[in-house]
């Protein structure tokens, strides 16, 4: 190892089929790639399918990149376009994969007043409170989930997001806006019924 | 002409621009008006932003990619010699 700062990725090598130039290209995203993976599927099995096959794909199709998106926005798209078509394959088959709320229903619920921001950050924050971040985001249907994940875990910006899902900019940002009432929600009933705080709404 | 202030329903759809700072001005002041007299509402910005919050922290301390994971990745590649020069 060299601490000397690494050329940036050749574009023309890449569509060349230059090996080591490809080394270089996976050995930058591939934590990346898994992280998103795993944040869709919620399974280390399944997203490192995913991440395989993200890059199977992406050899095959480098000579034919068009570089008008930058090259992490061709990857996210890929490997994003792979999570969702194994969540299809899953839901297709005998796998329970809950679907709460597939349409605007949560529009109909009563809204959670629960004043749990001021909760200690350890109560915040434990071990317990992160697996229900998780779960909440499992929880999500598939198209609200993709874009809380780009734009709130992997700190995308809306324009990349908008870019990776193929959607207007302002779907990303209406997507992400029932994504996180929702999140908020779950987080609202999951506190109120932890620590016996009062809820407003009831 | 009064602007018009949003009820506390319609003014949810807004709230996740509004703590992005995306919003327009004429609407942040609306939802900021409709705040000043609605404490239930507060409590709903202060929890979604606070939710937000949390799901950055949280994306911080995420796992790496596991060694074992990029070793496979490699082979199923057939990149491993370029691996081995790297680690």
């Amino acid at each position: 190892m060299t601490n000397k700062v690494d050329p940036p990725l050749s574009i023309e090598a890449l569509r060349r089929g230059d090996r080591a130039e490809f080394a270089r290209l996976v050995e930058l995203y591939d934590a990346y790639i898994y992280r998103l993976a795993l944040r869709i599927l919620g399974n280390p099995q399944d997203a490192e399918d995913v991440l395989q096959e993200t890059f199977i794909k992406a050899l095959k199709h480098l000579p034919s990149f068009d570089g008008r998106s930058s090259l992490s926005t061709w990857l996210y798209r890929i490997a994003t376009n792979e999570a969702l078509m194994l969540l299809r394959k899953e839901k297709g088959g005998m796998i329970s994969l809950d679907e709460p709320n597939p349409n605007d229903d949560e529009e109909q619920e009563p809204i959670q007043i629960v004043d749990w921001c001021c909760l200690p950050e350890e109560m915040l924050m434990n071990a317990e409170t992160k697996k229900v971040l998780d779960q909440a985001i499992a929880q999500l249907s598939p198209a609200l989930r993709v874009v809380v994940v780009l734009r709130d875990l992997q700190g995308l910006s809306t324009r990349e997001t908008s870019q990776i899902l193929k959607i207007s900019e302002e779907s990303v940002k209406t997507r992400l806006s029932r994504a996180r009432l929702q999140l908020r929600q779950w987080l609202s009933e999951y506190f109120h019924q932890q620590y016996g705080l009062e809820n407003l709404a009831s | 002409m009064t602007a018009h202030r949003p009820s506390c329903r319609e003014m949810l759809g807004s709230l996740s621009e509004y703590l992005d700072g995306e919003l327009e001005a004429e609407l942040c002041a609306a939802i900021e008006s409709h705040l000043s007299e609605c404490e239930n509402c507060r409590i709903v910005v202060d929890t979604l932003r606070k939710t937000i919050t949390l799901y950055h922290q949280h994306a911080e301390e995420d796992p790496q990619l596991p060694a074992e994971v990029r070793l496979r990745l490699f082979k199923r590649l057939n990149l491993e010699d370029f691996l081995s020069h790297s680690r």
